[in-house]
C-alpha cells in the first residue's frame, strides 16, 4: 500500500523544516518534498520604518549570517541616498563579510555536516553532533571551533558584536577599526589557514575513499547563478549577476543587479512557506538554478588569490572544465571559499586605508528606490527597498540565498531518497542521508523564511488518499 | 561509574537562530560543556523527540501552532525551562508583525512582492498555521528564567547555565533573571 514518510524536524540545518516522502505499493519512493514551515513577514512589517534602521532590523532575519543582511541593507541604503561609501568603509565592509563567510562555512562543515562523514551516516543519532565530535574526534572539533571563532572575531572587531553587528549605515560605516584589533587579527590568519587546509584535506580524503557515493549523491545538472566582477572573476561583495547553463555557458551578458527583476521571478507552491525563484526567460521550473559555494565556483572564470586560485584550478578539473554538479561538492567548495576569504582578509588588513576614519559619505536626498545585492555565504542575497520622501520604507522585496536553492533541494532529496530509502525496511540511517542532501545546501531557513523559519524532520506514511497511516519520528529509541 | 551527565535540550521557535549561534560562541567552552552535559534534542543534533531533560533553552517566541505545540512539549519534559534571548523573553523583532493584520503580511510576502510571477499564500496540511499575534513564551507556559539580549553574549549564557545547573536563579546586578 502506498505510504508517506515524514522526517521532522530536519536537524543540523539552520531553520525549521520537514521532509515528506511518498512511497508506492512496492515501498519505493515516488515523490519527496522539502517543506519549510516557518513564516515571519519582514517584507511587510518593515513598512513605515526609516530606511536607516534597515541594516539592524533586517540582520534579525538571520542570526547565522546577520552580516549578510546588514551589508545588503546598507548597500540598498547607499543606493537610496545616492552615496558611494569612501574606500576605507568599503574595505571594512568587505573585511567583515570575509569574517562572515569564514564563520558560516566553518559552522556548516565542522559543526553541522562533518558528523555524517566522520562519526558515520548510520551512527547512533545521539552521538552524531558537534559535542559527539568533541568526544570522538577532538582535534577536528577543536579546529572547527577555532576556525569559526576566528571568523566571529573578525566580525566583532569590525562590527562591534559577533552576532547582529550595528556598524553599517547608509553611506558607509559608523566606527573605525582599532589598530590593536587589526594587528591581532592579522597574526591569526596563518593558523586559521591551517585549519581550513586541514578541513579541505578531510574532505578530499573522504571523497577519494567514497568516490562512488559522493559523485552520485544528489547529482543533477542545473543552471548556476552568482555575482562576479566585471571580468567574470569570483566576487562576493559587489559585482554583476551571471547565470550559466549546465555546461557552464553564460545565458546572459553580465547583468546589472539593479535590474534583477528582469532576470529572476518567483512562484509559490502550496506546500512550502519558501518561494521558488527561477530564471525568467525559461519559466518555472525549467528556469530553476542553484546558488552558493558550488555555483560560485562553477560560474567564476578565475579565483583571484594564490592559494584559493590554485584550489579552484583543481576544482575545475574535477568535471573536466564543466560545472561540478554533485551536491556533496558544496562542502568542498565551502572550504575553498574559506581559504579565499582568509587570503583576502589578510590583504585587507595589510591595506593602510583599513584604519582610516574617512568612513562616511553623506547626501541630502532620498531617492525612490534602492537595491543591495551581495553573495551571502549561501548564495545571492537581494534587498530592494522603495522609500517615501520622508525616508520611511514604502515597500520591501527580499530574495534570500536559500530561496534560490529551493527547487534544487527538492530535486536533491528526491534523488537521494530514490537511491537509499527502502520503504519495506526503513532505517534511521536512510533518512539521515536524505537530510544530508539538504545539509549540502546548508539552507538557512531563518533567512529563507524572513518570510518564515523552522526545519524539523518527520517521516509520515500516508495512503494514496492522503490518510496518515503512521509516523516515524527519528528519535532516541534507536540503538 | 561516572556521575550522570546533565541532560540538555535546546530549540528555536520564532527567532533567527542568533541565540543558538551565541551558544556556539562558547567556543572552547563547548568542550567543557560536553564533559558535564549531554545534548539531546536540539537543532544542532539529531535526537528528534524530546526526552525528559534537566534544562531546556528556548529561543524564539510563539508565531504558529507548531511553535506552541513544541513549546508545551518542552515544558512537559524539562525540569528547568529558560527563555533564551529577547524573542523568547518578550517577542522582539518578530513581534513587529503584530502591528499588521496577518493576512496582509502573508499577502505581501507571497502574492504582492514585485518578484512574484505567480503566487498565492501557501496552505497545506504540512504547514503550521500562524497565530494571529507573535507572543513571548511566558504568555503560554511557566518560564523559570530569562537570559536577555539580542542575542545574549556567550559569556552571559555560560554564566546563566552554570548558575542554573547549580540550582540557583542567575542574577543581573542583583536582580533575578526570572519572572517572579
Amino acid at each position: 500500500m502506498a505510504q508517506k514518510v515524514t522526517i521532522e524536524p530536519v536537524t543540523r540545518i539552520e531553520g525549521h523544516a520537514k521532509i515528506t516522502l511518498d512511497l508506492d505499493d512496492a515501498g519505493k519512493v515516488s515523490d519527496a518534498k522539502f517543506h519549510v514551515v516557518e513564516f515571519r513577514g519582514f517584507e511587510k512589517f518593515v513598512e513605515g520604518r526609516h530606511f536607516s534602521e534597515m541594516p539592524t532590523i533586517t540582520s534579525r532575519i538571520c542570526g547565522i549570517c546577520p552580516v549578510s543582511h546588514h551589508l545588503a541593507a546598507a548597500k540598498a541604503g547607499d543606493a537610496l541616498i545616492g552615496a558611494e561609501p569612501p574606500r576605507p568603509a568599503t574595505l571594512l565592509r568587505r573585511l567583515m563579510h570575509k569574517g562572515q563567510i569564514i564563520q558560516s562555512h566553518a559552522l556548516a562543515f565542522f559543526h553541522l555536516s562533518s558528523p555524517d562523514l566522520l562519526i558515520g551516516w548510520d551512527a547512533d543519532p545521539a552521538r552524531r553532533n558537534i559535542l559527539g565530535l568533541v568526544a570522538e574526534q577532538p582535534d577536528v572539533a577543536r579546529r572547527g571551533i577555532a576556525l569559526r571563532q576566528f571568523g566571529q572575531e573578525i566580525i566583532q572587531a569590525v562590527g562591534g558584536r559577533k552576532i547582529h553587528p550595528d556598524v553599517c549605515v547608509p553611506g558607509g560605516m559608523s566606527r573605525a577599526l582599532d589598530p590593536k584589533q587589526r594587528d591581532r587579527l592579522r597574526t591569526g590568519i596563518d593558523e586559521a589557514l591551517e585549519h581550513a587546509d586541514f578541513g579541505l584535506g578531510l574532505i578530499k580524503t573522504y571523497f577519494e575513499q567514497h568516490a562512488a557515493e559522493v559523485d552520485t549523491f544528489a547529482s543533477f545538472p542545473s543552471k548556476y547563478l552568482s555575482l562576479v566582477d566585471s571580468e567574470g572573476r569570483f566576487e562576493v561583495y559587489d559585482g554583476l549577476l551571471r547565470i550559466v547553463d549546465e555546461n557552464g555557458t553564460p545565458l546572459e551578458a553580465f547583468w546589472d543587479t539593479d535590474d534583477y527583476l528582469g532576470l529572476i521571478g518567483e512562484v509559490t507552491e502550496d506546500w512550502s512557506y519558501l518561494k521558488f525563484p527561477f530564471y525568467r526567460p525559461d519559466g518555472y521550473p525549467e528556469g530553476s538554478y542553484r546558488v552558493g559555494p558550488l555555483a560560485r565556483l562553477n560560474v567564476a572564470e578565475d579565483v583571484p588569490t594564490p592559494r584559493a586560485g590554485a584550489e579552484w584550478e583543481s576544482w575545475r578539473r574535477l568535471a573536466s572544465g564543466r560545472p561540478v554538479s554533485a551536491s556533496m561538492y558544496y562542502h568542498w567548495a565551502r572550504l575553498i571559499e574559506v581559504i579565499f576569504s582568509l587570503e583576502r582578509a589578510a590583504e585587507l588588513l595589510d591595506d593602510p586605508d583599513i584604519l582610516s576614519t574617512d568612513l562616511i559619505t553623506t547626501t541630502d536626498q532620498v531617492l525612490d528606490q534602492g537595491v543591495g545585492v551581495i553573495e551571502a555565504p549561501r548564495g545571492t542575497l537581494i534587498h530592494h527597498y522603495w522609500a517615501n520622501p520622508d525616508g520611511s520604507v514604502a515597500k520591501a522585496n527580499l530574495i534570500v540565498a536559500t530561496g534560490h536553492n529551493n527547487y534544487a533541494m527538492n530535486q536533491a532529496i528526491l534523488a537521494v531518497a530514490r537511491q537509499y530509502v527502502d520503504g519495506t525496511n526503513l532505517q534511521e540511517g536512510m533518512l539521515n542521508r536524505v537530510e544530508a542532501a539538504i545539509r549540502c545546501y546548508d539552507p538557512c531557513l531563518s533567512c529563507s523564511t524572513h518570510a518564515i523559519g523552522q526545519m524539523p524532520m518527520v517521516v509520515q506514511l500516508r495512503g494514496p488518499d492522503g490518510t496518515l497511516l503512521s509516523t516515524a519520528t527519528r528519535g532516541v529509541s534507536r540503538g | 561509574m561516572a556521575e550522570k551527565k546533565i541532560q540538555l535540550a535546546t530549540v528555536w521557535l520564532c527567532g533567527c537562530a542568533g541565540c543558538h549561534m551565541s551558544l556556539l560562541d562558547l567556543d572552547e567552552r563547548l568542550i567543557e560543556l560536553a564533559k558535564v552535559a549531554d545534548l539531546t534534542t536540539s537543532p544542532i543534533a539529531d535526537v528528534k523527540a524530546v526526552p525528559p531533560v534537566d534544562l531546556a533553552l528556548v529561543e524564539g517566541g510563539v508565531a504558529n501552532d507548531d511553535n506552541l505545540r513544541i513549546l508545551k512539549e518542552f515544558r512537559r519534559q524539562a525540569t528547568v525551562l529558560v527563555a533564551l534571548g529577547d524573542c523568547a523573553g518578550f517577542g522582539c523583532v518578530p513581534m513587529m508583525r503584530n502591528a499588521f493584520p496577518t493576512q496582509d503580511v502573508l499577502d505581501r510576502a507571497y502574492a504582492l512582492t514585485e518578484s512574484t510571477a505567480s503566487g498565492a499564500v501557501p496552505q497545506h496540511d504540512e504547514l503550521p498555521r500562524l497565530t494571529d499575534k507573535v507572543r513571548p513564551i511566558h504568555e503560554h507556559v511557566k518560564v523559570d528564567a530569562h537570559i536577555p539580549g539580542c542575542p545574549p553574549s556567550a559569556d552571559i549564557i555560560w554564566y546563566a547555565i552554570q548558575e542554573l545547573l547549580a540550582g540557583r536563579t542567575p542574577t543581573f546586578e542583583g536582580v533575578p533573571m526570572s519572572y517572579t
